[in-house]
């Protein structure tokens, strides 16, 4: 069957807040039982953006990952809740029922993702409902996904064989895989949340010009984690590595002296200018 | 369960459908295409076709429209000042202090329509001061050019006329080199995007941030699917500006962050690369400019002894020599678009001391490069789209029901509601009448008497922004009442603690304020009407077509939209549409059946101004209000008539642009410069000082490198305020629309910051400035110069370099902590901190973005 599946794309998202305001547009005051008791008019956020900066200044990124519930196939707060209080439909959406789950403040510690509000004055705990309502109605969008200007946010109604396909195909992934929770919405470049960078702005002393083309290795343990060559601008970024210390980064080009230096990269480095000298 | 209505509307971020149940609006979504709308284009570039998404993108602000529509800072009756007497005491000290009360409606219009009165009485014409913020809400009904415009033409009045904020540099300096008066100094964009698809190399993007600022206006994120598709294609995109800004965060490739103000020092040390190495279009330069050997001796440093080499740059505008060479060896090497600020013009850095030289500078480099050929050109990826521009419908510039002539290029509008000839012009609202410069403003309430050059938005000729204006004009009084329209100048305009002052102690004996929500210079007046917003009442419009100057705007967006604004509740409280408020004021006065025509309704103006456009030769009203949209189509034979491309084989202009005239141009050949060329000697500004005037920071040669009048070189100053401050257009809001009003946004992270119970404003500062005063992600600050003081939520960031802070502007509301006007605001109005000077001593423009602060931690006094 159809199942409910979220693909969020941490390259396309500038955190423009369409989706936040959509997801405040459709629930702020409005009740759509028996799946959603209105949301506050401030405070929670059923898709919660977050946001990291990468390496320093002039070499950086900034990066931003929109937190919705992620419809758990095997969803940590459904087992803490009393029966029937939280459930899961068979399109995959995990519902907290704001009837039967009333005055439950202890749902909102049950989810690992932090995705889970309390509304203090309807005594209940809420949070995305994938737009079950909408669903139901029969719309191809979420909220969230319909004014995503850049394409980071595709809602798919797609089998599971059908979505397995896409998840080999894009490469996507679980926002915090090791809790093992199953979830349905994944990322696509999450390396951009989870994994470091190491970049320079590299020059040859001698000429006083940009040094394209030089490359920088960075080592750990012995192992290349990965490996890049400067733009014309003399800037390199690499990319993917594991955050962690102990990284040996080497940066050469023929007729100039390596530079080398071990550099902890438990956060993106900027390594700054780097001057290489005539052999 | 009650049944939902869909119907129409149309925001300045973007076109929308309202889901209306029992009264209520239950959601606003984007406007959905359905397939009985004509086709969407496409464009055949580099052996792919490209095709927009067939769908409407909304600004973060009309997302969260609802929430404006339902603020709690809504005003839901007429209100008094309380201390507030018309007949006795007025305690005008005690504004911005003393509380409201409600009243009723026949009581504020007869307090209203008596002062109106008394002071044409007592003084004169011309006796009311009045100024609406710079847009008003949607709809060319309702804009503040039709029925704001009708009802002061009417009674009377002296306009606190606009100056172009948000282009200054482009109006005051740009238009000497290129002309382009009839756009205000900013370049035509016609099929730019078809030819940047299929020809151009590299982008620079400079002062640009088009994800954040509504694609550069109005038109929400319809250009990012572009942005996309030229990185696909492998075309580079280089910003520069001193924020790493939301569409680099996208799109990359280098980054350079010059010091504040120090753009053109950049920008002459590319000239002088291509110089040396012989990398520019000699041919073009030759041919196509005026005046490139006197200005190339001042960039080889010939003629003052200073070569504006990349080292010399690399000391004032902190960027390495050798990246200024390498960015001017790939700029020569490809063909490069300019995207000089977010609309191709516009731009934070012409909104500086050194504003109008920048503009200057992006024009330069253009030329050397060729600009007009093709895929070189002065375009930021958000216009030019393929667009039908022979289907007519007018924008708000066209004047709405007002027939005011002063709306610019109303040229077709009113002979066509009106064959007959529609309202009398004022001659007050005139060269002729009496006007104030926006920037003078709170002077004018002081009754000092002014002096400056230019008319607000100069577009009926290049000479006009050197036409002497005198406050009071002479045989005028000094006004003797303010009518505001909405709240914005304290977050808006410069140095506004002038603007508080001039409230309390200021001379104007009334003030009333018509605006929707309690905020900002609302909480001023004496008696304040409450409006409603265009989601309470009819109007039309087409999604981001201003007309006049800026005429074929709607080819930003990817479908071109008119859009029957469609009343979806009644208007909330006992709120009125403007309309209707003038109405009502002007049958107290004796003109009601002038200022309605006869008892006009707001449905019966929406269809006349259906009936005199160009849409019943394409719907039927009945169809039009059925569906409540036309999507104008593009033929597809369209003749491409790509923006600049005549100037740069010396053709007769093919665009369908609406200027140069015929009088301003030689056989319709020609830029509008005398020479009909770009002016490195600019022969207007030539002409200004033989006329007499000085004004050493615009001269005739240029671009020329001038260290701003309060930047890195102000010594002294900067001692005492060692923070170079960048105060750009806000990103999640649009002036004050959608900012504040308790609105959603307050919710937005990066918009606001909640710290107790209050929703600070940010300032983003660099690590090391951070840790060198103690401050913390989060901290409360205050940031403070002479001209007053701000308190902020501090967010820490690399997005700026060390000695650089970054603060958006246009807060809507303004909250101090003690007496108004001297003391310190929490509201966020930064722009209490930016200075009053003009860009120029004849340039009647802002240049907020010149400016030195400090930072400190701030605790709140418990």
């Amino acid at each position: 069957m159809k199942k409910w599946n979220l693909v969020i794309d941490l390259a396309r998202c500038h955190d423009c807040n369409d989706c936040f305001l959509a997801d405040k547009d459709e629930f702020v005051g409005n009740d759509f039982l028996p799946y959603s008791a209105a949301q506050p008019w401030s405070g929670q956020r059923w898709i919660d953006i977050q946001r990291k900066e990468r390496g320093q200044h002039p070499i950086i990124q900034v990066c931003y990952l929109p937190k919705p519930c992620m419809h758990c196939d095997d969803p940590p707060c459904m087992k803490k809740a009393p029966r029937g209080a939280i459930y899961k439909r068979e399109d995959g959406l995990v519902i907290i029922d704001p009837v039967k789950a009333k005055g439950r403040p202890e749902l909102v510690d049950a989810c690992p993702y932090g995705a889970v509000w309390w509304n203090e004055e309807a005594q209940v705990a809420q949070k995305c409902t994938g737009c079950a309502h909408l669903i139901d109605a029969g719309w191809t969008e979420t909220r969230c996904s319909q004014v995503c200007p850049t394409g980071a946010i595709k809602f798919y109604l797609a089998s599971d064989e059908e979505m397995a396909e896409i998840v080999a195909a894009e490469g996507l992934e679980a926002y915090k895989s090791e809790l093992g929770t199953k979830p349905r919405v994944l990322y696509k470049n999450l390396y951009r949340w989870e994994s470091v960078f190491v970049a320079a702005s590299v020059a040859c002393k001698d000429t006083d010009e940009c040094a394209e083309g030089a490359v920088l290795s960075a080592i750990r343990g012995g192992i290349k984690a990965g490996e890049g060559a400067a733009n014309n601008y003399g800037e390199v970024v690499v990319d993917r590595l594991t955050p962690g210390d102990g990284y040996e980064v080497t940066i050469t080009m023929d007729g100039y002296k390596p530079f080398t230096a071990v550099v902890n990269l438990d956060e993106s480095l900027n390594l700054g200018l780097v001057l290489l000298e005539k052999v | 369960m009650a049944e939902v209505v869909r119907l129409t509307n149309l925001t300045t971020g973007g076109p929308v459908h309202v889901e209306v149940q029992n009264g209520k609006i239950l959601r606003i979504v984007p406007l959905e295409l359905d397939e009985s709308d004509g086709p969407s284009w496409t464009i055949e570039a580099r052996g792919r076709a490209f095709t927009p998404p067939r769908r409407t993108t909304l600004s973060p602000f009309t997302v969260a429209h609802k929430s404006t529509i339902y603020s709690p800072k809504r005003i839901l009756t007429p209100l008094k000042r309380v201390d507030f007497d018309p007949k006795g005491e007025r305690n005008i000290r005690s504004r911005g202090v003393s509380g409201y009360e409600p009243i009723s409606w026949d009581e504020a219009l007869d307090i209203v329509a008596d002062e109106i009165v008394r002071a044409h009485r007592e003084l004169g014409p011309a006796a009311i001061l009045t100024s609406p913020g710079s847009h008003h809400l949607w709809g060319i009904l309702g804009y503040r050019t039709s029925a704001y415009y009708r009802f002061m033409n009417l009674v009377g009045f002296t306009y606190g006329e606009h100056n172009p904020d948000s282009w200054e540099g482009w109006h005051w300096g740009g238009m000497h080199m290129w002309g382009f008066s009839h756009r205000l100094g900013i370049p035509e964009q016609y099929d730019l995007l078809e030819d940047g698809l299929q020809n151009t190399e590299m982008i620079v993007f400079w002062s640009a941030d088009p994800e954040c600022t509504g694609g550069g206006i109005y038109t929400a994120f319809e250009s990012t699917p572009r942005r996309y598709w030229f990185k696909e294609l492998g075309v580079k995109m280089v910003f520069i500006d001193p924020y790493f800004n939301h569409t680099a965060g996208l799109f990359s490739d280098k980054w350079f962050a010059p010091r504040l103000g120090t753009d053109v020092a950049f920008g002459l040390a590319i000239a002088y690369t291509w110089l040396t190495e012989g990398t520019y279009d000699k041919a073009y330069v030759a041919s196509r400019t005026l005046g490139f050997d006197e200005w190339k001796d001042y960039v080889l440093g010939v003629s003052d002894g200073l070569p504006k080499t990349p080292q010399w740059a690399e000391d004032e505008c902190g960027v390495p020599a050798r990246e200024i060479r390498a960015l001017a060896r790939e700029w020569a090497a490809k063909k490069t678009m300019l995207a000089a600020g977010g609309k191709g013009g516009f731009g934070g850095a012409c909104r500086s001391a050194t504003g109008n030289e920048w503009a200057r500078t992006m024009i330069a480099l253009s030329a050397m490069q060729g600009l007009g050929k093709p895929g070189r050109n002065i375009w930021s990826t958000t216009q030019g789209a393929p667009c039908d521009a022979t289907f007519w419908f007018p924008g708000y510039n066209e004047g709405g029901i007002s027939s005011d002539s002063n709306t610019l290029n109303g040229f077709r509008l009113a002979s066509r509601l009106w064959p007959d000839g529609g309202l009398p012009g004022n001659p007050q609202h005139s060269t002729e009448g009496q006007t104030v410069s926006r920037l003078l403003i709170p002077e004018a309430m002081m009754h000092e008497r002014l002096k400056w050059r230019g008319k607000g938005f100069c577009g009926s000729s290049i000479e006009s922004q050197f036409q002497k204006y005198e406050y009071p004009a002479p045989g005028y009084s000094h006004v003797g009442m303010y009518y505001k329209y909405g709240g914005s100048f304290i977050g808006t305009m410069t140095e506004t603690n002038r603007y508080v002052r001039a409230y309390r102690e200021g001379k104007i004996p009334f003030v009333v304020n018509q605006s929707i929500w309690f905020e900002g210079e609302a909480r001023f007046a004496d008696i304040i009407l409450p409006a409603c917003t265009n989601f309470e009442r009819w109007d039309i419009g087409e999604w981001a077509c201003p007309t006049g100057a800026g005429a074929s705007a709607s080819d930003a967006c990817n479908h071109r939209l008119i859009v029957l604004q469609k009343k979806c509740i009644e208007p909330l409280g006992e709120s009125k549409s403007d309309y209707e408020i003038f109405s009502l004021l002007a049958g107290r006065l004796g003109i009601g059946d002038i200022y309605t025509e006869g008892g006009h309704t707001e449905l019966q103006w929406v269809k006349r101004l259906f009936h005199a456009s160009d849409l019943p030769t394409r719907i039927s009203w009945e169809a039009f209000e059925k569906k409540g949209y036309y999507m104008v189509p593009v033929p597809p034979d369209r003749k491409r008539t790509p923006a600049l491309r005549w100037f740069a084989e010396d053709r007769e202009r093919d665009t369908p642009d609406l200027g140069p005239k015929p009088w301003e141009a030689v056989g319709l050949k020609g830029l509008q410069t005398a020479s009909g060329k770009i002016e490195f000697v600019a022969s207007s500004l030539q002409r200004f000082e033989q006329s007499g005037a000085e004004d050493p920071e615009r001269p005739a040669m240029g671009p020329q490198y001038m260290p701003s009048w309060e930047g890195h070189r102000t010594e002294e100053l900067v001692t005492k305020y060692p923070l170079q401050l960048v105060t750009p257009h806000p990103r999640f809001s649009f002036h004050t629309m959608g900012e504040g009003k308790g609105s959603w946004s307050d919710d937005i992270k990066d918009h606001r910051m909640l710290v107790g119970d209050h929703h600070y404003w940010i300032l983003r500062l660099n690590t090391r400035d951070a840790e060198a005063r103690d401050i913390q992600q989060g901290d409360l600050i205050r940031a403070f110069n002479d001209r007053g003081e701000v308190i902020l939520a501090a967010q820490i960031t690399e997005r700026v370099f060390p000695g650089t802070v970054h603060c958006y502007e246009s807060v809507a509301d303004y909250i101090p902590l003690g007496e108004p006007g001297h003391s310190p605001d929490t509201a966020g109005c930064i722009n209490i901190l930016t200075p009053k000077r003009f860009v120029t001593p004849t340039s009647t423009g802002m240049a907020p973005n010149s400016c030195l602060i400090q930072v400190e931690k701030w605790e709140e006094p418990s």
